[in-house]
């Protein structure tokens, strides 16, 4: 049963991952890289983190790619010509070295073990399934505290960066659409004054 | 193994078992596309008599086989694809949105005694079972992440087809229901931390052992829960998605035939689902008073009943009174009201239950938490009020400045 499971889980990892490297069009690509989360979602179930494959799902899927999905489709890069462009410099090469570096310590963990592979469980277990939340969530206020706050700074900052970058400082800025409801009472008396002020405008 | 809650399948699985499971998940599966046809029905007609009209009344009694002949309709409609849809992510779509909406049933518990301290098992066949398809350890939240698989649905739908109305429906669907998924979450955290668990069955036991949840929560997050609930099902009055004077449809303008049943499915699917969701969660599930000894069982299934088709009345009455919100005031009800709204009120139940643990006295903690409460509400506001100031003030001197310029120009 464990096998079967386990089979099927990374069959549907592997295959997912495989279909986001090789689909042409980004959504698609996206669409693959659900499925691949949901197979890591079915590991974890196997492993009795029935928390994590539910937030795995929750987060992953259901917050992340959509959000890859949203920028793909308002701005439109649903086509695959713009994979000859190198948005960094040497960006290539760099994720080269980087993926050949990773799947060297993967295959150093794998094949230098101490014991080899043993397929018993490491660390100390999460409790069963139904206790694992209370569990988890004891390990992460107590003994990780600090790692979970650095972790919520860390998140506050990018999203109070990513309100100032979209801000565009750059000109005065527009009033807000409230505002121009606002305005558009005294439009009529403004344009009385200035008939004149229009006209100079466009000369 | 995650089902272990359920005592049926505490003691391994024989033949039995495996049918009493398959039985239970097909009176669940047919129950639900019943109920979907009969809820149809339900909100025509009365949406009719709230507008002071007839509503269907050809197809069987009182029109009650309306929704059976449209479906038969549907079905034999052609099915079309549009040329420039994606052909797989077109087909794939309704399929996203349908299983979702089917699977997210299975948590709930439809029956079974809770009063007297009972724990809700009924016998069936000789073995004692719970009346629910599963009882996963993470109950709501399994919940909570189907509804965001269902985002996909909506989503992948209107972009799959190439055309501009669904996409501009799909982006707003998926951005209304993103937003309020988080006011959602947490006025059920609020119930989490009330309850003590995350299980269905284990919330519904809790509730019968003290008071149901819309009380010991405080009313305030079974407000929050309707509210992001409904917007969360694209209902009116937030059914910005396919408001019908902007975008034909929304998200499903393109789709015919047995796809768009598909969707239509769901939807009324999901507003069954979410009506149970909130049953469950606030008002205690199918507990309520067994009245006759004879057929106990009936009693908790029909409080079940009554209250979900109270929530279901709701629904269409909200339908059939508020016009639809505007965009900007969605967003903002749900991410400057809704989600400040409950993230202060789960502080809040949070504050009490430490409070009690430790054993201080209730009233001071409560004063000082609501006053600490205001008080960073009103540090946020006047922060935003503030901002707002400023904006104002920049943009109007900015405006000043071209009229001093352009006065200038004409005088020159």
């Amino acid at each position: 049963m464990e096998v079967a499971v386990f089979t099927l889980g990374a069959v549907i990892v592997l295959s997912g991952g495989l279909g986001v490297l090789l689909a042409r069009n980004p959504v698609h690509a996206a669409l693959f890289l659900v499925q691949t989360l949901f197979g890591v979602a079915v590991l974890f179930v196997l492993l009795e983190a029935t928390f994590l494959a539910a937030v795995q799902v929750m987060v992953y899927a259901g917050a992340i790619v959509i959000l890859f999905l949203f920028v793909i489709m308002l701005l439109g890069v649903d086509r695959a010509d713009d994979l000859g462009i190198e948005p960094i410099a040497g960006q290539r090469p760099m994720a080269a070295v980087v993926g050949v570096s990773l799947a060297g310590l993967l295959a150093t963990v794998l094949l230098v073990a101490v014991d080899g592979l043993t397929g018993a469980r490491g660390g100390t277990p999460l409790g069963d399934a139904g206790d694992n939340t209370r569990r988890l969530g004891e390990a992460l206020f107590t003994d990780m505290v600090f790692a979970v706050e650095l972790t919520a700074i860390l998140l506050t900052v990018a999203v109070v960066g990513a309100v100032a970058l979209a801000r565009r400082l750059s000109g005065p800025m527009q009033p807000l659409p409230v505002v121009a409801i606002a305005e558009s009472d005294d439009q009529p008396t403004e344009a009385d004054d200035e008939p004149a002020g229009a006209t100079g405008e466009d000369s | 193994m995650i089902l272990a809650a359920d005592p049926l399948l505490v003691d391994g699985i024989d033949l039995t078992v495996a049918l009493i499971v398959l039985l239970k998940a097909g009176v669940a599966f047919a129950m639900l596309l019943v109920s979907v046809m009969l809820v149809i029905w339900f909100e025509r007609k009365l949406i009719s008599d709230m507008q002071n009209r007839i509503g269907p009344a050809m197809a069987g009694p009182w029109g009650i086989l309306q929704t059976l002949a449209d479906g038969i309709k549907l079905f034999f409609k052609e099915d079309l694809l549009p040329t420039r849809a994606d052909r797989v992510v077109f087909r794939l779509a309704p399929y996203l949105s349908i299983i979702p909406a089917f699977v997210a049933f299975a948590i709930i518990p439809v029956g079974g005694d809770f009063t007297n301290g009972g724990d809700g098992t009924v016998s069936m066949f000789g073995r004692s079972t719970l009346l629910q398809v599963a009882d996963p350890p993470v109950g709501v939240l399994f919940f909570l992440a189907l509804s965001s698989i269902a985002v996909y649905g909506v989503m992948l739908a209107g972009w799959s087809l190439g055309s501009k109305y669904p996409l501009l429906g799909s982006v707003r669907a998926s951005a209304q229901m993103i937003s309020y998924e988080a006011a959602l979450g947490l006025a059920i955290a609020t119930v989490f931390l009330t309850s003590g668990s995350l299980s269905t069955h284990e919330i519904v036991v809790g509730q019968s052992a003290t008071t149901w949840n819309v009380l010991a929560t405080g009313i305030v997050p079974f407000g929050i829960f309707l509210i992001a609930g409904t917007a969360e099902l694209n209902r009116p009055p937030f059914d910005l998605v396919e408001a019908e004077q902007e975008l034909v449809g929304g998200f499903h303008t393109e789709y015919s035939s047995i796809r768009f049943a598909l969707f239509f499915l769901s939807e009324f699917m999901n507003m069954i689902t979410m009506s149970a969701i909130a049953v469950t969660l606030f008002l205690g599930g199918p507990a309520g008073p067994i009245v006759t000894q004879r057929l106990a069982w009936v009693w908790p299934l029909l409080w079940f009943f009554l209250k979900v088709m109270a929530f279901l009345f709701t629904f269409v009455w909200l339908r059939a009174t508020l016009p639809r919100f505007r965009y900007d005031q969605l967003m903002d009800l749900g991410w400057k009201v809704l989600i400040p709204a409950a993230l202060g009120w789960f502080l809040l139940i949070a504050t009490l239950d430490t409070a009690r643990d430790l054993g201080w006295p209730t009233l001071p903690v409560v004063v000082v938490g609501v006053l600490a409460l205001w008080g960073g509400a009103a540090l946020l506001s006047g922060a935003v009020r503030k901002a707002r100031a400023e904006r104002l003030e920049e943009a109007e001197a900015h405006r000043d400045e071209r009229a001093d310029s352009t006065v200038g120009h004409g005088e020159a």
